[in-house]
């Protein structure tokens, strides 16, 4: 048994998503263990983005589960709830490939929308909240505490009252980052959170990722391309290639893996046995 | 003078009856981007039901009017709320992810279904009430014209006016309104957020609802009698009052209600009573060419 495998938050299992006549993704499984940082990659057009989808409730898997284990008794199966309920009750977040922020709101109020699910039953219905009984007050204040301090970790508090579709691009996905966190997700998923971000602020979302990882003791499942940053932050690599699973193991048996090399260089499979024997050379 | 004071006071009083209609399209509008056809007949359901309220609490000797006048609004708010809500459940909800047209084309037929309904249940004549809320104060006397500033008038602004701010405080100071934005700006986003969409939604067509419910009570004291067809012509009223103040704005809806309803009144006074929609909707034309997105309407953001 591998060490992701003995007590997984996430378990995917046997997962298939068909579109008409494409498959995907097909049969994959695999396992994001708690408290690692999980990378999933693979050429383009290789199922990640799917796989994520079906994780976060997007799509509804054609087969296969999808199986939260949270401490204690709870189990979810995610392929089976609603989108907000993945997030409320199962407590996954997730960032997009193109960021997708409420542009219009500020950057202080995108972190209050993430926190809904908790200021909506201290609203009492709103009427409480409009009369400003049944702690609707100290649950805001909370509210706003927190995403300060997000913010506040993320490097944009002085930004805080600023529209958010005004921020420059890495700020924008920080802060898409720190809305994620700001629902107080027990699993995040990142899909390429380093794509379009100068060498400084990837070091800077490197160590974004392994505060996440350390202080907040969250996991994190990120789509990345930037093989640097994956080799680097993560404990534990799944590779994919045209929807199949082809490799599930540390960042060094990845560099080394023979497959995966093929995958990268678009080799086919007959020839693998030849590329092999040059990656061992 | 004292005329042109007089007709000012009657558009007030009228526009505030289309801007509270108002609120109800531009808000379902700003959230799900659909016109509510059905909700102008959402407003004549309102006073049908406050209309039977009134009549019931007469005939069972409450004489208190502002006792009555409560009750009524309260009661007619909930039971108006639980048919916005239906209409939304049954008709809207199923439509969200099909094709642009289908919901437009079920909320007009929603609101054949409500007139019907409403003709056949009440029955097809206009239904008069006794005037409930009389008297006024006069202004000014003088040139044998008196300009009067009747109660009614009185309860119509004033009520407009807390509705108003009740509702700019719910939009931006609570976690309601704070989702209702976020569902209108990217509603994946949000439900990703953990916020429920479809409550949001629902709540956003219960609470136009309700404002529509305070218009048919007002509607009704106002002029003391309704029919099951009021719902069409003030619908359009209000919908033309929302796309005058741009369609998605709060305060848009409840500035072009007013301006309609100036508009109307004005030109029934000094020109003809006969063009009277003619001349606020042809206004409507003219503002558009002018201000495409309306008066207070944002131009669309191009959606990345």
């Amino acid at each position: 048994m591998r060490p992701w495998q003995y007590d997984p938050l996430l378990k995917v299992g046997h997962l298939t998503m068909r579109f008409g006549g494409l498959t995907a993704v097909d049969n994959v499984t695999f396992q994001v263990a708690r408290r690692d940082i999980t990378a999933l990659i693979g050429p383009n057009g290789a199922g990640k983005t799917t796989v994520f989808n079906c994780i976060t409730g997007f799509y509804k898997p054609t087969e296969g589960t999808v199986e939260l284990r949270q401490p204690g008794p709870h189990d979810f199966r995610l392929e089976r709830m609603d989108d907000h309920d993945i997030n409320s009750v199962a407590r996954v977040a997730r960032t997009f490939q193109n960021i997708r922020l409420f542009q219009g709101m500020t950057v202080l109020e995108n972190l209050m929308v993430a926190q809904h699910s908790m200021l909506w039953p201290a609203s009492g219905y709103t009427v409480g909240a409009l009369l400003g009984i049944g702690g609707f007050v100290k649950a805001q204040n909370e509210a706003v505490e927190f995403a300060c301090h997000w913010l506040e970790r993320v490097g944009l508090l002085a930004r805080a009252d600023e529209a958010a579709g005004g921020l420059p691009y890495g700020d924008q996905r920080k802060l898409e980052i720190a809305r994620a966190m700001c629902t107080r997700p027990l699993l995040l998923c990142l899909d390429e959170p380093a794509a379009g971000l100068n060498a400084r602020e990837s070091d800077g979302l490197n160590e974004l990722l392994f505060s996440i990882r350390e202080r907040d003791g969250i996991s994190i499942l990120l789509i990345e391309h930037d093989m640097s940053v994956v080799m680097r932050i993560s404990d534990h690599i799944v590779v994919l290639d045209y929807g199949k699973k082809i490799a599930d193991a540390t960042p060094e048996e990845i560099r080394n893996d023979p497959s995966v090399i093929a995958a990268y260089l678009g080799v086919p499979d007959d020839e693998l046995a030849e590329v092999e024997r040059e990656v061992h050379l | 003078m004292s005329y042109f004071l007089q007709q000012l006071i009657n558009g007030v009083a009228l526009g505030s009856i289309y801007g509270l209609i108002a609120i109800g399209y531009t808000m379902v509008y700003g959230i799900i981007g659909m016109i509510n056809f059905a909700h102008g007949d959402i407003f004549m359901v309102g006073s049908f039901i406050a209309l039977i309220l009134f009549l019931i609490l007469l005939s069972l000797g409450v004489t208190m009017i502002p006792l009555a006048l409560l009750i009524v609004l309260l009661v007619a708010m909930c039971l108006t709320a639980v048919w916005g809500w239906t209409v939304e459940r049954i008709a809207y909800r199923p439509l969200r992810e099909s094709f642009r047209l289908a919901p437009l084309i079920t909320a007009i037929g929603m609101s054949i279904v409500l007139q019907n309904f409403i003709q056949v249940a009440q029955g097809a004549r206009v239904k008069p009430l006794q005037p409930v809320v009389t008297g006024g104060y006069v202004l000014s006397e003088g040139g044998g014209f008196s300009v009067i500033l009747s109660n009614i008038q009185i309860l119509i602004v004033v009520t407009t006016l807390v509705l108003m701010v009740l509702f700019w405080l719910v939009i931006t100071r609570t976690a309601l309104g704070r989702a209702q934005r976020a569902c209108e700006q990217d509603r994946l986003m949000a439900s990703l957020s953990g916020v429920n969409v479809d409550r949001t939604i629902s709540l956003t067509f219960v609470l136009g609802a309700m404002l529509a419910a305070v218009a048919g009570l007002l509607y009704l004291l106002y002029y003391g009698v309704i029919d099951f067809y009021i719902g069409f012509i003030a619908g359009i009223k209000a919908f033309t009052a929302a796309v005058f103040g741009g369609i998605g704005s709060l305060p848009g809806a409840m500035l072009g209600g007013l301006i309609i309803g100036l508009i109307e009144t004005f030109w029934s006074a000094y020109f003809s009573i006969e063009y009277k929609d003619v001349a606020a909707f042809s206004m409507l034309a003219i503002v558009l060419i002018f201000f495409p997105t309306g008066l207070l309407g944002r131009p669309e953001v191009e959606k990345v």
